[in-house]
């Protein structure tokens, strides 16, 4: 029972792996070609899974659709208050952004596929990530 | 909530060997999924990238490939440029620059914002939170900023 769980993550994660790869948001000169706003590329991608995803959030609260284990399906609101943490802490995810070309999803995808390098940014987002935990107190939020 | 970025989280609660308080919390309750999605990912990327890669340079606009090769870029082969993305580009000042901070920053900033693309570009805007809009606003500060005023710099 608890291995059929695991398979239906794996099996998302490997399709959104996949697909990230061949729409090629994965790809460091798609992310240029994004920030340079030469291509409708990248927005069209976003763009049209966020769509998607109002469509489905949507139906998935009119309609109280239940998780697998019979729980309601609650999306928990981020505190908008807080504009300090979205728009420094954005902006210095932005930079990491284009700087690598990658966000965290890509990262692993991209060490899928063979280029093995990606390893040295995940660690160091895992060390980045460690630091804002030991900064955190300290950070205007 | 669905997010790539909390699965850095997960791992630095699995080895939280300074006892930071933010990683105190029982990660293989919480991320088991989302750690097994990551895993898919890798997958994903090894049968999307390796298995079926495709051999094809990516069919970038003109103007970037213009830009790019006016800031050094040569080689549009593959994914990623290898002249900043490669073991050899390691060795490199740019190189890495590019994979050592832009990872941290990646990481820093996710956690920072409180989410990355998945998190709130894609989920957060889906749910129509004003939070993520105003991370995402957050996201293209940063980007263009490396873009248009760090990146003509460094390179």
């Amino acid at each position: 029972m608890k291995i059929l769980e695991y398979l239906k993550y794996l099996l998302i994660g490997t399709a959104f792996g996949f697909i990230l790869v061949k729409s090629e948001v994965v790809s460091w000169f798609r992310i240029q070609e994004m920030f340079r706003f030469d291509s409708i590329h990248m927005y069209g991608i976003i763009g049209l899974a966020v769509v998607v995803g109002i469509i489905s959030v949507q139906i998935i609260k009119k309609n109280n659709i239940k998780d697998t284990k019979g729980n309601p399906i609650t999306i928990p609101p981020k505190d908008a208050s807080q504009w300090k943490r979205y728009i420094i802490g954005g902006s210095m995810f932005g930079l990491g952004w284009a700087l690598l070309g990658a966000c965290p999803g890509p990262m692993f995808a991209l060490l899928g596929s063979g280029i093995t390098v990606m390893i040295i940014p995940i660690l160091s987002a895992i060390a980045g990530t460690y630091v804002y935990g030991m900064l955190r107190d300290s950070l205007p939020h | 909530m669905f997010g790539v970025s909390a699965n850095l989280r997960h791992v630095c609660a699995a080895c939280n060997f300074g006892n930071v308080e933010f990683f105190n919390y029982d990660w293989k309750e919480a991320g088991w999924w989302n750690i097994t999605f990551l895993v898919g990912s890798v997958l994903g990327g090894f049968l999307g990238g390796y298995v079926f890669s495709n051999p094809e340079p990516i069919d970038l606009a003109a103007s970037t490939v213009t830009d790019l090769q006016a800031l050094g870029i040569n080689d549009f082969s593959g994914l990623v440029p290898a002249d900043l993305i490669s073991w050899e580009a390691l060795g490199t000042p740019t190189g890495l620059i590019v994979l050592v901070l832009g990872g941290f920053l990646v990481g820093f900033g996710a956690r920072y914002a409180g989410g990355c693309t998945s998190g709130h570009a894609i989920s957060g805007l889906s749910d129509l939170q004003l939070a993520s809009l105003m991370a995402v606003i957050g996201f293209f500060i940063g980007g263009l900023l490396m873009t248009y005023l760090i990146y003509p710099i460094i390179l």
